[in-house]
Formats: structure tokens, sequence, C-alpha cells
């Protein structure tokens, strides 16, 4: 037993130096099984994607799964910030796990850019100087959705998310920018497979548009469900219910909602066009958002990286504000609390050939930053 | 709310609570024969739904879905009842529960290995997709119709197995005194792997049945199993027709209870606290359901003396 402790400090010992001192050492933990899997292997595809065009041979990638489990994910950050040395951290998708792995992870002074969650507390009071979100603050995408609302004309709207955190601050997104009634505030278990009870509230709700958060498979059976009851009142959602990667599951009961999204597959950018094809070549599927996020936040990296080494974290840190990179948004700019200031479309799901995929068909906001910005003191 | 609104409510509720009676009837009739705690009961239910997605996307029938699904179901009930439980009718509880959960993550690992990460997804026949027009002008989902017509033929069907055949009388007999049926000359064996056949079968139909409406991914067993233990215990462990009423009350409890509450403590709060709290107590209203029948009837409203 001691021989073999031995053998395996010995090991560990000699990995720790075959890696040259200016080579960078990027942490990625994501979700790559169980529930939700299928985001996680496509931020870590898009990311992968983006470090092979770029030729680089000077990064080291540690990819590791977290499970969807708060614990797993604080025990893989701490044996990658302590034992693997790394330089910057990504990956995560769930805000619950962000909460838990981020603050720590850059109060040890790694630097952390955010592929997915954008929890309000780290765009606000909690953010911190090491800590990038590339993708969006959690707000963002209801907050578009409610201004879509607006401009389609609708009045009296039927609202719906998950009993938890970020189904409240979904619902309160939509408010913050809904100018309509609310005909009923609805809130549904978290993990509730069965909407018979909700949708039959929705069609003797009066109400003239249904706007849901459900991510994951809550949104593939309430959509399905909707669709079947025959009730014709319009969705509206977040792009995460009608996003690539669980399009085909909801099937033919998605065509023609509106969902919002800062991204889309048809963005005509040339690093879009480039970025959907090579990524289409690559793993032989669409993109999904998610994707999208995981190539924009290698490129934010690799462009900083053109600058400056992470253990010069001045010129790192403003080599990454500066956010010099083609993304595949087109323009992309980071506010005062490193989170994105953006447009975000208004999608609608379409059947191109004999595949579901979203088109544009409208920005709902431009240039739109988050409420907590105020908030944050770097 | 609207009368309308009421009925296609209590549709929701009885369509909630014969899928539930699928689920139950196994569980009861296995526990109340055997003797035997099933966790496993769960991974038979969504191993109905893979072979009914898998079964679906090779023939394209719905019905043909249903029927892979009932046998698969019960052709790995048999299997896991010969090797595995068969073992475990003389240990206690405590090792029945350890080892049919060690079956729940065998089968979820295995079901992701052969079936991926992904949510499956099972079409809704033509036959049975969009609503339908009730009495009283009552839009209502064809499919959901069709559920409470499958479950409630299901359970007319168990009542006449366990009441009128042969096979009946030996399972009631079994529940009541296994040694004496054994003496008496019936195969103990048989009929053990038969009724766990006959409850995996029935988890598996409910499995394949809610394919359509919900997605079909590894895990989707475990929450209805809880539910079902809940109906088994309110009906009283090992009575089908327990297992029935327990069912029902879950269902109509829970899907009313999700609906009414919010309103009701709308009445005397502002809105949004009323929905976080009314939403909240409605999640724990069948469980305070189950605590308040245990108080007066403590082995359920069916359960025998045992």
């Amino acid at each position: 037993m001691k021989l073999k402790t031995l053998a395996l400090a010995g090991l560990m010992a000699s990995t720790s130096t075959m890696a040259l001192a200016d080579d960078v050492s990027i942490g990625m933990i994501t979700t790559l099984s169980g529930g939700g899997a299928g985001l996680g292997i496509d931020v870590r595809d898009g990311f992968m994607l983006a470090i092979a065009q770029s030729g680089r041979d000077d990064i080291e990638m540690i990819i590791e799964d977290d499970e969807r489990a708060p614990d797993r994910a604080v025990q893989l950050a701490d044996r990658m910030i302590q034992s693997d040395d790394v330089d910057i951290m990504t990956g995560i998708i769930w805000s619950n796990l962000a909460m838990a792995v981020i603050p720590s992870a850059t109060a040890q002074g790694v630097f952390y850019l955010s592929p997915n969650a954008g929890p309000s507390p780290l765009a606000g009071a909690g953010c911190h100087e090491n800590y990038f979100n590339v993708a969006w603050q959690n707000d963002n995408l209801h907050e578009a959705a409610g201004a879509y609302a607006n401009t389609a004309g609708y009045g009296n709207s039927f609202i719906l998310a998950p009993n938890y955190p970020a189904g409240r601050d979904a619902l309160t997104g939509y408010q913050r920018m809904f100018e309509g009634d609310v005909a009923e505030e609805v809130y549904t278990q978290l993990g509730q497979t069965d909407y018979a009870a909700e949708i039959s509230q929705i069609r003797n709700s009066g109400a003239d548009s249904v706007y849901f958060f459900l991510p994951g498979g809550m949104g593939i059976a309430f959509v399905r469900q909707y669709a079947e009851s025959g009730v014709d009142i319009p969705l509206i959602g977040p792009a995460f219910s009608f996003d690539q990667g669980i399009l085909g599951a909801v099937g033919q009961a998605a065509l023609g909602v509106h969902n919002t999204s800062q991204w889309s597959h048809d963005l005509d950018n040339p690093t879009n066009v480039a970025f959907v094809e090579s990524f289409q070549a690559e793993y032989g599927r669409l993109p999904s958002l998610y994707a999208s996020q995981g190539f924009d936040t290698a490129n934010l990296i690799i462009s900083a990286m053109e600058v400056a080494h992470p253990d010069d974290a001045d010129a790192f840190r403003a080599a990454l504000e500066a956010a010099n990179f083609d993304s595949t948004r087109g323009d992309f700019e980071f506010g005062p609390n490193h989170h994105p200031i953006q447009d975000i479309y208004v999608r609608e799901v379409v059947m191109v050939g004999d595949v579901l995929t979203n088109v544009i068909v409208g920005t709902a906001l431009e240039d739109h930053g988050d409420v907590y910005a105020e908030q944050c003191q770097m | 709310m609207s009368a309308a609104l009421l009925v296609e409510q209590l549709l929701n509720g009885l369509q909630f609570g014969v899928m539930l009676f699928l689920m139950a009837a196994g569980l009861t009739l296995i526990f109340g024969v055997m003797g035997l705690i099933n966790l496993a009961h769960g991974s038979l239910y969504m191993i109905g739904a893979f072979a009914a997605a898998a079964a679906a996307g090779w023939t394209g029938s719905f019905f043909l879905a249903l029927v892979a699904a009932l046998m698969a179901a019960a052709i790995v009930g048999a299997l896991v009842e010969m090797l595995v439980i068969r073992r475990l009718y003389d240990r206690d509880h405590l090792d029945q529960v350890l080892a049919t959960f060690a079956l729940i993550l065998i089968f979820s690992e295995g079901t992701r290995f052969l079936f991926g990460s992904l949510p499956l997804y099972i079409d809704t026949p033509d036959l049975l997709s969009g609503p339908t027009m009730l009495p009283g002008g009552i839009e209502y989902s064809k499919y959901r119709l069709f559920i409470i017509a499958v479950g409630l033929a299901v359970g007319a069907g168990l009542f006449w197995l366990i009441a009128r055949t042969r096979i009946g009388i030996q399972i009631r007999a079994g529940e009541a005194d296994r040694e004496m049926i054994a003496a008496l000359g019936v195969d103990i064996r048989k009929l053990y792997t038969m009724v766990f056949a006959l409850g995996a079968a029935l988890a598996g139909l409910a499995g394949a049945m809610i394919g359509p409406i919900q997605s079909v991914e590894v895990g989707m067993g475990e929450p209805v199993l809880i539910l079902a233990f809940v109906v088994i215990v309110i009906g009283g462990i090992g009575s089908i027709k327990g297992a029935f009423i327990g069912a029902l009350l879950v269902g109509l409890t829970d899907t009313l209870g999700r609906i009414m509450l919010p309103q009701l403590f709308g009445m005397f709060m502002d809105a949004s606290s009323a929905t976080t709290v009314g939403a909240s107590l409605a999640s724990m209203s069948i469980y305070i359901l189950m605590a308040g029948i245990l108080l007066f009837k403590p082995s359920g409203l069916f359960g025998g003396q045992s």
C-alpha cells in the first residue's frame, strides 16, 4: 500500500513537471452524463472545436464530468486548482453548481469563464475581477421574451416556471420588461413531468399568450402535452426549451413557437457561418446555442493568450475585457461586471427539409446588459 | 372556477390516478403475495417506455409498441425474479431494499449504455392525437381519454383475474398462507414468477402509455415509484381494490391541490406569495393525505390486520 502511494506520488510529480512552464492549462468541469448531459457535451464540443481550429499546441485541457452534482463539482475544482494547477477554469452549465464553485475558484486567483450559467449574485454584489460570463446573465433571455411579447402585441400573459430560484428569476425577468397584464403566475414542481392541470388552467385563463421557463425534460413534456391538448394560445419561451439539442424530442409540437436567444445558427456573420459548417462537418449534427457558447469561450481565451499569459494576470484580464475575438454572435462586448452586452433575437421554430430548427425573425433587445451591473464593485 | 375547468381537472386527476394504479397494482401484488419490497419496479416502468420507444421507431406502430413494452417488461420481470428476487424471499426487508436498489442502478446504467443519455420520444398515434369534444362543450385530449379507458379496463381485468379465476384463487391463497398452498400441490415458484411478471408487465404498460406525453429517459421511473408506494400505503398493502381507490385519491388530490391551493391562499395573501406557498403546499398534499388516512386506518383503507 505504502509502495503504491509512493509510486502514485512520483507519477503525479512527474506529470506536473511535464507541462512546459509557458503552457496554459484549462480545467473544464461540465455535465457529461445523466440528465442534462446534452448541454455539457455541446459546450465541450464547441470549445474543443475552437481549440483545434486555433492550431495551438500550448493549451493543456483537463475535462471532467460533474454529473450535475454540486459536491462533485466542488471536489473536481479543488483538485484542478490545487493539484493540477490550472490557470483558467470553465464549463459549468447549472447555476447552483456555478455558485458552489466559482467564488472559491476566483478567490484563489484562477480565471473563470462561464460558458452558460449566469446567476445574478455573480453579476451583482458578488462579481469578481477574474470572473467572466461569455453566455448571458440568467435574466437576459426572459427579459427579451417580455420585450418580444410587447412588440407582438400581447397584453395578457399566463406565466409558468418551476418553483426554484432560477424559475422565480425567470418570471421576474419576464415581468421586468412585459408591459401587459399577467393572467396567472403559476409555479410547478421542479422535475414535474405532467402538466395536464396547468394546461387546463391555461385553457380557461383567457390569456392571449403563454410564457414558460421549463428547462430540460420538463419543457419537452410541457410542449408535447400542450400541442396534444388543442389549446391554441401562442407559446413564448427562452431558447432553452427549443434549442437544437431537444427540438428532436419535442417534435412537431414545437413548430411555430417563438423563443428568445442571443445566438442562432442562421445568424449571418462570417464567423458563425464558418462555425456552423465546421461543427456539422466535425460532429455530424447542427450546433446548439450551448455549442456556440463553448466555441466563443474558447476563442475569447485564445484571443487573450495572444496578448499575455494568464500568469501575467493583469495583462491577461485586460485582454479578456477587450474581448478582441470574432464571436459567433457578431458584436460582442463586456459590461462593467464582465457580463455580455449583446443583442438578443427572437427565433421561430420551423421545418427545414426534415429537420426542425430555428430561424431568426426579429431582434428583441439591442445591446442589452443586465440590471445587476450597478451593484458590482470590482 | 368554472364547471368546464372543474370537469377537465377531474379528468386530469382520473388519468393520473389510473396511471398510478397500473404501477401500484403490480407493487402491491408483489408485496402482498411474496412479502417483497421491490424498489426496481420503477425500472420496469422505464424498460416498458424504452421498449415502446424502440419498437415504435422500428415499426412505426404505436399499438405494436404497447405490445412490445408489455412483453419486454414481463420477460425482464420474469428473468429478474428467477435470477435475483427468488433468493430474497426469506431475507429481511433491508436486504430486499439493498438488492433491488442495486437493480435500479444496473438497469439505469444499462439503459443509458444501450440508448444514450438523450431523451427519446414516442409519437402519439394519429387516431388518438389532438383533442376531442366532450358533452357539455369540454375539449379534452383524446390520448388522455385513451389512458383512462385502458387503465379502467386493466383494473376490471385484474379484479376478474383475482376474484374469478383459478390463478386468482392461488394468488389470494398465497397471500394468506404460502406453506399451505405449497403443501396443496401448487407450484409456488411458478406462481411467484408469474405474479412478478404480471406486475412487471403492468408497470411496463404504464411506462409505454406515458411515453407519448412525456419524455422517455433514464430515471423516469423513480418519481412514479415513490407515488406508487404512497398509493399502496394508503390503499392497504396487498389489496388491489385498495390500490385502485388509493391511486384515484392520490391522482385527484395532487391535481386538484395544484390548482386550488394557490387560489385558496390568494384569498388572504398577496398574489406572488400565495402562488409560492400554494405550490409548495400542493407538492406536500398527497403526503398529508397519506398521514391523515394512516392516522385513522393505520394499515391503510383496505389493509388486513397483519
